[in-house]
């Protein structure tokens, strides 16, 4: 392939017309050799969806949607459901965001707008470190350290207090016996402060000074500037940051694997034992016999796979959005 | 409002404290030269965790030396020839989709196309899901890193009459050396720590092995494996395997952002 001139890039056009010879030919090589590995991110994304639907065909065609509502899961009679693995990935990351985008809120509102200069960036950097500790860790640490601490003080006490409100009181409900979806949530909660407060972070510093100038002309409080002026100008970012967390909290192995229980009961109390996609997989894949209870498990990972991938491209929308914005305004 | 929010920061950090202390006060005792010359026991004998050192070190060389080549040529067709183009763009949004996969969907996907046809689980089948993880965290620093060098220094090596691989190879990745280090840095410090992908891929093997094609012991597995199992040595293994590998993907992070630091 030649060289083709194009308006958007006068570099490669001028140096096609200097460039000769044995040089043009190696520019059309690696030209061509990088274009390849381009394409091939994309073959393997679609390869990655691809072997997933191949896996789990087995599995859609014999249970179809049924999959997604039906509790059972029943190696012996081979009767999958996919609805307990679904409950808990989805309680777990709705627990995860209750605790760390209030907490995240709070950790990039600190690190934009109060702490003194010298120490934005130590703190910003420990906090960052939280994201670097493998999950696997927490998973241990939760099991061994976190788990029966829980268990001793925590639990009674939600079981005494929340437990015996009205309408929630059914999700505190029952023994405390320190693991369960609960502490799953708990655990991935602080495992996605790091990535929502990253992203909070960066688009509060895209708030024009302006306009927080003015505000604080106006006699507005640090309060009001960040509630009335930063948060409305910078929400969709947020709201993109919120969704990046999501995903992570969504994929999560490891460390729900250890303190989830696996048990593929469906129950009404947040403090019981559940399972998740991901720990099912973990925990079950290479222990399964027989080819439906593969292609269910591997049909589960496409539902995990499908779930990440909307909500990164929900995300990755909304904060092009805000970009899009910022890049009018100045 | 500023206690407050100097409280949320106070909370972040009180869980990274208490982890690393748990860590470093049940590993201490682990972590000592057995570690790193004794193979994994049978359960209850004393041990260490040499095969498994190996074995990690093993599979995260060859996923960085498979993953890195493939991310850097990928993101320099992004930043130096695609741009803006259909191309490009499509290919910049799916990296981020791939960037965000589950780990445990990429062992799945290494495990149908690779582990199901040759039939046994192997070291090269951990390296390949690896160096999948590896792709995108590279390929986004490349491109990032090659559009901030100033178009300045690509017209002044053009008007010198230098072809544009030329450009490329002696250029431009000369100018962002250290920001693609930082981010090949950043990408072996999280396969280092991924169980998910080597579960269905590399699985274990209680022995010593250097073959690529067999069953490999590897350190997260090894913890994982050791961790749920009810015998003390193994119990105390695990702890000195989780201080392990904490420490070093700490120290690669601390590592990366002094790079960086330094560079710009």
């Amino acid at each position: 392939m030649s060289v083709s001139p194009d308006n958007h890039r006068p570099l490669a056009a001028v140096s096609g017309r200097i460039v000769s010879g044995r040089n043009a030919f190696i520019d059309t090589l690696f030209r061509n050799l990088t274009r390849a590995f381009a394409v091939f991110v994309l073959v393997l994304l679609a390869a990655i969806f691809g072997s997933l639907l191949v896996g789990g065909w087995g599995a859609i065609e014999k249970f179809g949607w049924r999959f997604l509502i039906t509790e059972e899961w029943n190696p012996v009679t081979d009767e999958f459901g996919a609805l307990v693995p679904i409950y808990g990935t989805l309680a777990t990351s709705a627990i995860a965001l209750l605790i760390a985008v209030p907490v995240s809120f709070g950790i990039a509102l600190f690190l934009t707008e109060l702490a003194p200069t010298w120490i934005r960036r130590p703190l910003g950097v420990a906090i960052e470190l939280l994201a670097a500790i493998p999950s696997i860790i927490y998973g241990m640490w939760g099991l061994f350290v976190f788990a029966p601490v829980f268990q001793q003080y925590v639990e009674p006490l939600i079981v005494a207090t929340l437990g015996q409100t009205p309408l929630v009181g059914a999700l505190f409900a029952g023994p405390p016996i320190g693991i369960g979806v609960l502490t799953a949530g708990i655990i991935l909660g602080i495992m996605v402060i790091p990535f929502i407060s990253a992203v909070t972070r960066d688009v509060f510093e895209l708030a024009p000074p302006m306009l927080k100038e003015s505000a604080y002309a106006l006699g507005g409080t640090t309060w009001e500037v960040v509630w009335k002026v930063v948060l409305p100008y910078t929400k969709i970012g947020v709201v993109g940051g919120i969704m990046l967390g999501l995903g992570r909290a969504l994929g999560e192995t490891m460390a729900v694997t250890f303190v989830i229980g696996n048990a593929h009961e469906l129950s009404a109390s947040l403090m019981a034992p559940g399972n998740s996609i991901a720990s099912a997989l973990a925990n079950e894949f290479t222990e399964a016999v027989g080819d439906i209870y593969t292609a269910a498990l591997i049909e589960l990972g496409l539902i995990l796979f499908l779930i990440t991938s909307i909500v990164l491209v929900l995300s990755k929308w909304l904060l092009t959005r805000l970009a899009r914005r910022e890049g009018k305004q100045t | 409002m500023l206690s407050l929010s100097a409280a949320t920061v106070a909370f972040g950090l009180f869980w990274l404290a208490w982890i690393l202390l748990v860590l470093l006060t049940n590993g201490a005792e682990a972590l000592g030269p057995a570690l790193f010359t004794q193979m994994t026991p049978p359960p209850g004998s004393d041990g260490g965790l040499a095969n498994a050192i190996v074995g990690s070190l093993l599979m995260v060389t060859f996923g960085t030396l498979i993953g890195t080549p493939i991310g850097i040529f990928a993101g320099t067709y992004l930043a130096e020839y695609g741009k803006s183009n259909l191309l490009a763009r499509v290919t910049r949004f799916f990296n981020d989709v791939l960037l965000s996969a589950p780990s445990i969907v990429i062992g799945l996907f290494i495990y149908a196309v690779y582990v199901a046809q040759v039939r046994h689980f192997s070291g090269w089948a951990g390296a390949f899901a690896l160096a999948i993880i590896v792709v995108p965290v590279v390929v986004r620093t490349t491109d990032d890193m090659l559009q901030l060098v100033p178009n300045s220094l690509r017209e002044a090596a053009v008007a010198l009459g230098c072809p544009q691989w030329k450009m490329i190879t002696s250029i431009c990745y000369r100018a962002v050396r250290a920001g693609i280090g930082t981010g090949v840095l950043l990408a072996i410090a999280r396969i280092s720590g991924e169980t998910a992908p080597l579960l269905f891929t590399a699985l274990n093997n209680q022995f010593f092995s250097s073959n690529m094609n067999k069953p490999m012991a590897n350190l997260p597995v090894v913890i994982f494996q050791f961790a749920m199992s009810p015998y003390e040595e193994w119990q105390r293994l695990a702890w000195g395997g989780a201080a392990l590998i904490t420490l070093s993907v700490l120290g690669l992070n601390i590592l990366a952002r002094v790079l960086l630091a330094r560079k710009t």
